[in-house]
């Protein structure tokens, strides 16, 4: 009993004045920081500004963080139990008021705030509360029997299985088009929800290249896309040329961005580089938007061709003496060929950044590139051109780009200088970073929870962004390296555990693609 | 002659604003060594307040600007610092120690927070000013006039300087002469050893959030007296403006915060009177380069002493 007792956290014991000074403090300052932004709303109606009030919405939110914050705190000292009964209670009223009020929209007044999606939101708090309370008293009643935690066992047993994931993943992605997927246009949305997904993850594995593997942070990613995408967009427009031409253009062209912006700034060190490249993705972006003549300015460029199937075109009608792609393989005539090439194609873009990631870490310039990240200084003392490596990690980075650029651009259609602002740098570097630095799977999972997820609930717009940015602090204050962490260099002197790298660096594609 | 002075006092007024909202940035910067992205909706957040304020004042019948003035800096100078410490307690606190990337993303995630929590509350429109000016203001005095034309100054402008001026003295004092300001440089300077000596860590770098929170709001209320229309989008461009400033005057100093900003805001106008209007950012960033290419750690700066 003593060694069992001994054994468990010690949980500081906070006295219950203290607790309710703490409750009450928070309770006062959420009221504080609501009662203008939230509490008054604003109303520009006929050029006069008005006021409503909104007062109702910063009580309720002010007692709840009161009492979240006592059962919060009590939960931490170890006793859950009223943070278990306290958010089953509200979640259980909550929600019961909520399915009510679907049924019979009479009792909205009784709900806490006023936009239903915003109860739906607020309803995960205390249920999280709930179950978080529910977990640590289970731990507790185990631990009083002798028996080992439920759930502790589960992240040991899953370990062995993290190789299979990327295969098992690689297979669905190719296998998805195929699967019985419903109607057509519910097939053709899916697959095109994955198609967005898989662009968010080439351009996070190309940048993963640069903050990753090269260490530079690189906040102005969004400006090489735009430059493959405008590459294609102009020289189709304006040339007549062909996607498969202008693909490998794009990312040349980009790389040569690269070069331009990282030979001069590239001797800057960590957040100035930063801020530079931040700058060069805004200058870009003014650059498009201002540049009527060339870029259409604000209204972008419209009718961009799209892809041909190696020269057959996947349209319904064609041109005299052009052999379209249906009429080809004696196809019935389908719109979603196309979306589904479309995605077949991404994919291979895809999966040859990940395969060229893999291949460069096991050559010299991978290696250079992460003992780069670990110690410049190092590095220049053995002979490292920290400068020549960088500007390649920049390049590749750049490449990769401006690949998905062009094929945003072809998707799409379409292209304005919105879609290239910087929030799209953000997203991009919020990807990699919530991914696990350097982890490729990582990189697949984040896109997964930060672009897959609300693009399914699109018709929530601006919420879904609000969502978005709660979402990555949340992320990163739970798995603040995250969520596959994953900093260890690929190649170690004097490691038994590894295969020698000749070996490890034996051609077996598909498996090393995977990772 | 004449439009070289207006676009002077232009730059001017405006680089005060790009200055005060860039001694944030470098206080955090000096401080914990992170880049606050939520720092530019801070002060849209700041400048929103004062909206509010001012508005709730009207209603109540409180129009004579001055004694409006005095409200607005207690009421929403304090809420918006509030907000500065709620930021850096629940986004920023729990990530001090881990890597250098993971406060930067929850920064960027704060500030994506903000900003659309703002639009969800207060709609995508701008919003006017509701108090009226034109009456209460004297008109422009003319300073200089030539051929018909005349460089003038408005009263607005003046009392932007004048604000300025007065809070750059007040936190020059702070800074130089307090307790508070001692433990703040001390923190600056080592954090290790400054905790060592019994400097309490944890309420000096929230107090730093504090501080510049609250400057952001006065460089808020500024804009929405100057521009008299504000939007819940207002912090992002601004904000990467002033983190330029902070960064070309060097990052962890004060007097080059503000030299930064007057500098930014002298070439934005400068540029957008006598060549084009539409890259003036351009012209901003291309500066910004420039002075990164050859003095690395801006302007003011000490320079960087490496130790293996």
């Amino acid at each position: 009993m003593t060694v069992r007792e001994m054994s468990r956290p010690v949980a500081v014991a906070v006295p219950n004045l203290e607790r309710l000074k703490h409750a009450l403090a928070a309770g006062i300052i959420t009221f504080l920081l609501t009662s203008l932004i939230v509490g008054i709303e604003t109303v520009s109606s006929t050029g006069e500004l008005t006021f409503n009030t909104r007062y109702k919405e910063v009580v309720i939110a002010s007692i709840a963080v009161f009492f979240g914050s006592w059962v919060v705190s009590l939960m931490r000292e170890g006793r859950p139990l009223p943070a278990l009964f306290g958010g089953g209670a509200v979640t259980l009223v909550l929600g019961a008021l909520l399915i009510w009020n679907n049924l019979d929209p009479s009792l909205t007044a009784w709900l806490p705030f006023n936009a239903p999606i915003v109860n739906w939101g607020v309803l995960i708090v205390p249920a999280s509360i709930c179950a978080r309370a529910a977990q640590m008293a289970a731990a507790e009643r185990a631990r009083a029997e002798g028996r080992a935690t439920p759930l502790a066992g589960v992240g040991k047993a899953l370990e062995p299985a993290l190789p299979w994931v990327g295969i098992v993943l690689l297979v669905g992605a190719i296998a998805l088009p195929w699967l019985p997927l419903g109607e057509r246009t519910q097939a053709k949305k899916i697959i095109d929800i994955c198609t967005i997904v898989l662009t968010y993850i080439m351009l996070g594995w190309g940048l993963n290249i640069v903050v990753g593997l090269a260490g530079l942070l690189d906040l102005g990613y969004v400006a090489f896309y735009a430059v493959g995408a405008y590459t294609y967009a102009m020289l189709s427009v304006y040339f007549g040329w062909s996607f498969w031409i202008c693909l490998p253009l794009s990312g040349v062209l980009a790389a040569t961005f690269g070069v331009l912006l990282g030979f001069p700034v590239l001797r800057l060190r960590g957040d100035y580089l930063a801020i530079v490249t931040l700058g060069f993705g805004e200058m870009i972006r003014i650059i498009i938007t201002n540049w009527r003549a060339v870029t259409g300015g604000p209204n972008g460029i419209n009718n961009i061709p799209r892809a041909t199937f190696f020269g057959l075109p996947m349209e319904r009608d064609v041109p005299e003496g052009v052999v379209s792609f249906h009429q080809f393989f004696g196809l019935e005539y389908n719109p979603n060929h196309r979306v589904i090439f479309l995605y077949y194609l991404i994919l291979i873009c895809a999966l040859v950044v990940n395969f060229v990631t893999m291949r460069l870490r096991k050559l010299p310039l991978g290696r250079a590139w992460e003992a780069l990240r670990e110690d410049e200084t190092a590095c220049r003392a053995l002979g490292i051109n920290p400068t020549n490596t960088k500007l390649t990690a920049f390049a590749m980075g750049a490449m990769f780009a401006g690949f998905a650029g062009s094929f945003f651009a072809v998707r799409n259609q379409f292209i304005s200088p919105e879609s290239f602002v910087f929030l799209e740098s953000a997203v991009i570097l919020a990807i990699v970073v919530l991914g696990g630095l350097g982890s490729q799977i990582g990189i697949v999972l984040a896109t997964v929870v930060l672009i897959g997820l609300p693009e399914l609930f699109r018709e929530l717009k601006d919420y879904r962004m609000l969502a978005f940015g709660i979402g990555m602090v949340l992320i990163m204050i739970w798995r603040p390296g995250g969520l596959m962490a994953h900093r260890e260099p690929t190649i170690r002197l004097h490691d038994k555990t590894r295969a020698p790298p000749a070996v490890a660096a034996a051609p077996k594609p598909a498996a090393e693609a995977a990772k | 002659m004449v439009t070289f002075i207006q676009q002077l006092i232009n730059g001017l007024t405006l680089g005060a604003v790009y200055g005060l909202i860039a001694i944030g940035y470098t206080m955090v910067y000096g401080i914990i060594g992170m880049i606050n992205f939520a720092h530019g909706d801070i002060y849209m957040i700041g400048a929103f307040h004062s909206l509010i304020v001012i508005l709730v004042l009207g209603f109540f019948g409180i129009t004579w600007v001055p004694l409006a003035l005095v409200f607005v800096l207690v009421i929403a100078v304090s809420l918006t610092a509030l907000y500065g410490w709620a930021v850096e307690r629940v986004a920023y606190r729990p990530l001090r120690g881990s890597t250098r990337l993971a406060p930067l993303i929850s920064a960027i995630g704060m500030s994506i927070i903000l900003s659309n929590s703002v639009l969800l509350l207060q709609g995508p429109r701008g919003k006017p000013l509701p108090l009226k000016t034109e009456s209460q203001f004297a008109a422009p005095f003319q300073l200089v006039t030539q051929d018909g034309i005349s460089a003038q100054i408005t009263d607005k402008q003046i009392m932007i300087m004048l604000i300025t001026v007065l809070v750059m003295v007040g936190f020059t004092l702070l800074i130089k002469r307090t307790s508070l300001g001692r433990q703040q440089r001390a923190c600056e300077q080592d954090m290790k050893m400054a905790s060592l000596l019994g400097v309490n860590i944890n309420r000096t770098i929230s107090l730093t959030f504090v501080i510049g929170a609250a400057l952001a709001c006065i460089a808020g209320l500024m804009v929405t007296l100057y521009y008299e229309n504000i939007k819940f989008n207002i912090g992002f461009v601004a904000g990467i403006k002033a983190f330029s400033a902070a960064v070309v005057g060097g990052v962890g100093s004060l007097p080059g915060a503000m030299l930064g900003g007057m500098l930014i805001g002298l070439i934005e106008v400068f540029f957008s009177a006598y060549f084009s209007v539409d890259y003036k950012d351009v012209a901003a960033f291309g500066v910004l380069v420039t002075v990164l290419i050859f003095r690395p750690t801006g302007l003011l700066g000490r320079p960087e002493i490496e130790k293996v």
